[in-house]
C-alpha cells in the first residue's frame, strides 16, 4: 500500500512540476503510437471495407486468420522485427534498429489486424443494411467502400481507439527493437519496466498512472471532437 | 435523345435459391409507358420478378435483357424497397447520393437534392439526419432518391406497405407525377385498391409464374384466369 500511494504522489510530483523527463517520454510514447495507428488506420479501414464488400474463394480463412493476428504476442513480433532489422538481417542496412522508426514499425504490426479486423465487423452490419440500396443505384466497389468508411464512421472510430489502446500500453515489442534509450527510445512503458527493475515502485507506479491518465484523455478528447453519443444513434 | 433502354426482354427466365424454382421459366417483355402493377399473394415472386427485372437477382437459367448494353440500363433505371434503405446521412445527402455516384458534383448534387426534397414535401427536413424520419417520410426520401436521377423505368415493391392513408395518398401522388412524366413504372403490391388507382396493365403472378397479363380496366372488370377471380374477390387464394 506504502508504494502505492507513494506512487500516486510520484504522479502529481511529476505532472504538476511537468518534470522534463516525463513530458519527454510522453510525448514520445504518443509520437510512436499516433504514428503507428495513423499508418494502421490507413491500410487497416480500407482493406476492412474491402473485405466487407469483397466475395472470393479465401475470404472466410482470410477474415479468421486476420481475427487470430489480432492477439499476436508483441515479444514474437518484436523478435522477427529485431532479427530482421539487425545488422546481419536482410533489410539490415536501412540501419533502423533501436529507433523509433522501428518502434512504429513493430507496433504498425500489432495494431494492423486489430483495426482491419474491428473495421470489417462493424461494417459488415452496415454492408447488410446498404447491400441492396448501393447495388441498386450501380456503384463501384470504390464507391461501395467508401460509403461505408463515410457512413460507419463511428463505429469505426471504436476500432481506432481499440487499436490506439493496444499501442500505448504495449512493451514487449517497443522495447526489443527500440532498446529504451534514454533521450532516444525511451517510452513511458520502457521507463516503467526500467524503474521497476531497479525497484524504484513509487516512480514505477506513477509514471503508470500518467499513462493511464494519458489514454482516458485521449479517448475523451477524441469523442469530445466527434461528437459520439450526441446525434441521434449513429 | 438517347436511345430508350427498353424493351426489357425476359427469355425462359428462372430464378432458383436454396435448390427450388421460386420463379419462371417465364418470357416477358417490358415496352412502352406507364404504370403496370404486379399483383398477386405472398411469396408469388413479385419481389423477386422485380428484383430479377432490376438486377439485384440474376437469372439461374434463361436470360433477362434490356435494349442498350447491361452497364447503360443499369444507370437510367431505379428501385424502392418494401422497407426503405436509409444511409446514415442528413437527408439531403442521401437523396444527393445517386448523383455523386454518377459523377455530378457535389454542389450541384446538392441542390437538385433540396428541389427533390420540396418536391416529395419534405421541405425542412434538409439537414435531419435521415434515420430520425418517420416511416412514411423515409419511403418519401427513397422516391426522390430513386427519382433524381430522372431514371427511364422506376421499381418499386409496395412502397406503401407499412404506411397510413395520408403517406400512402402522398407516395401514390408522386408515382402517378413520375408517371406522367413519362417515367415508366413497375411497380408490385397486394393492395387491390392501390393496384385499381395506379395501374394502365396487370402482371398478375401466382406461383412463380405469370399467371394472366392484360389492361387494368379488362383484369379489374372480368379476369380470365379463375385464380385471378378468386383473388379480386378478396376470397382466400391458397
Amino acid at each position: 500500500m506504502n508504494d502505492l500511494s507513494a506512487g500516486v504522489m510520484a504522479a502529481f510530483g511529476l505532472i504538476f512540476n511537468l518534470d522534463h523527463n516525463l513530458v519527454e517520454i510522453s510525448l514520445r510514447s504518443l509520437a510512436v503510437t499516433f504514428s503507428a495507428i495513423a499508418i494502421a488506420s490507413l491500410i487497416g479501414l480500407p482493406f476492412g471495407a474491402w473485405l466487407a464488400v469483397t466475395r472470393f474463394r479465401y475470404r472466410r480463412v482470410t477474415i479468421a486468420i486476420l481475427n487470430a493476428l489480432m492477439g499476436l504476442p508483441p515479444v514474437v513480433v518484436g523478435l522477427v522485427l529485431y532479427v530482421l532489422l539487425s545488422r546481419s538481417g536482410p533489410f539490415g542496412v536501412l540501419n533502423l534498429l533501436f529507433t523509433p522508426t522501428a518502434m512504429i514499425i513493430a507496433q504498425t504490426i500489432l495494431i494492423l489486424p486489430i483495426v482491419a479486423s474491428l473495421a470489417h465487423q462493424a461494417l459488415r452490419e452496415l454492408w447488410f443494411q446498404y447491400h441492396d440500396l448501393l447495388i441498386s443505384i450501380n456503384t463501384s466497389k470504390w464507391q461501395r467502400m467508401g460509403a461505408l468508411l463515410l457512413d460507419g464512421r463511428r463505429s469505426l472510430l471504436t476500432a481506432v481507439l481499440t487499436g490506439f489502446g493496444r499501442g500505448i500500453g504495449e512493451i514487449g515489442a517497443i522495447m526489443i527493437v527500440g532498446g529504451n534509450i534514454d533521450h532516444l527510445t525511451r517510452v513511458l512503458t520502457t521507463a516503467i519496466a526500467l524503474e521497476v527493475s531497479k525497484g524504484n515502485f513509487p516512480l514505477a507506479i506513477g509514471l503508470g498512472i500518467v499513462l493511464i491518465l494519458l489514454a482516458i484523455l485521449i479517448n475523451i478528447a477524441i469523442h469530445i471532437l466527434s461528437r459520439t453519443e450526441r446525434e441521434g444513434t449513429w | 435523345m438517347v436511345t430508350s433502354i427498353l424493351p426489357l426482354k425476359l427469355e425462359e427466365a428462372t430464378v432458383r435459391k436454396g435448390g427450388s424454382r421460386i420463379l419462371g421459366p417465364l418470357d416477358l417483355t417490358l415496352d412502352g409507358e406507364g404504370c403496370t402493377i404486379l399483383l398477386g399473394p405472398n411469396g408469388a415472386g413479385k419481389t423477386t420478378l422485380l428484383r430479377l427485372l432490376h438486377g439485384l437477382d440474376r437469372t439461374s437459367g434463361g436470360q433477362a435483357r434490356w435494349a442498350t448494353p447491361r452497364e447503360e440500363a443499369y444507370l437510367r433505371q431505379s428501385f424502392v424497397f418494401q422497407s426503405p434503405v436509409v444511409m446514415r446521412r442528413s437527408v439531403r445527402d442521401n437523396i444527393a447520393y445517386p448523383l455523386l455516384v454518377r459523377g455530378v458534383g457535389r454542389k450541384e448534387a446538392r441542390e437538385r437534392a433540396v428541389e427533390w426534397i420540396a418536391h416529395v414535401g419534405l421541405a425542412g427536413a434538409d439537414d435531419k439526419p435521415a434515420q430520425i424520419l418517420s416511416g412514411g417520410e423515409k419511403q418519401k426520401l427513397a422516391i426522390a432518391r430513386a427519382l433524381i436521377i430522372k431514371p427511364e423505368v422506376l421499381f418499386l415493391d409496395e412502397p406503401a406497405a407499412n404506411l397510413d392513408g395520408t403517406s400512402t395518398r402522398d407516395i401514390e401522388a408522386l408515382i402517378l407525377r413520375a408517371a406522367r412524366a413519362g417515367t415508366r413504372i413497375v411497380m408490385a403490391t397486394h393492395n387491390f385498391g392501390q393496384a385499381r388507382r395506379l395501374a394502365d396493365d396487370i402482371l398478375f403472378i401466382y406461383r412463380g409464374r405469370i399467371h394472366e397479363r392484360g389492361p387494368a380496366k379488362e383484369f379489374f372488370a372480368g379476369p380470365e384466369t379463375k385464380e385471378a377471380e378468386t383473388f379480386i374477390k378478396g376470397d382466400l387464394l391458397l
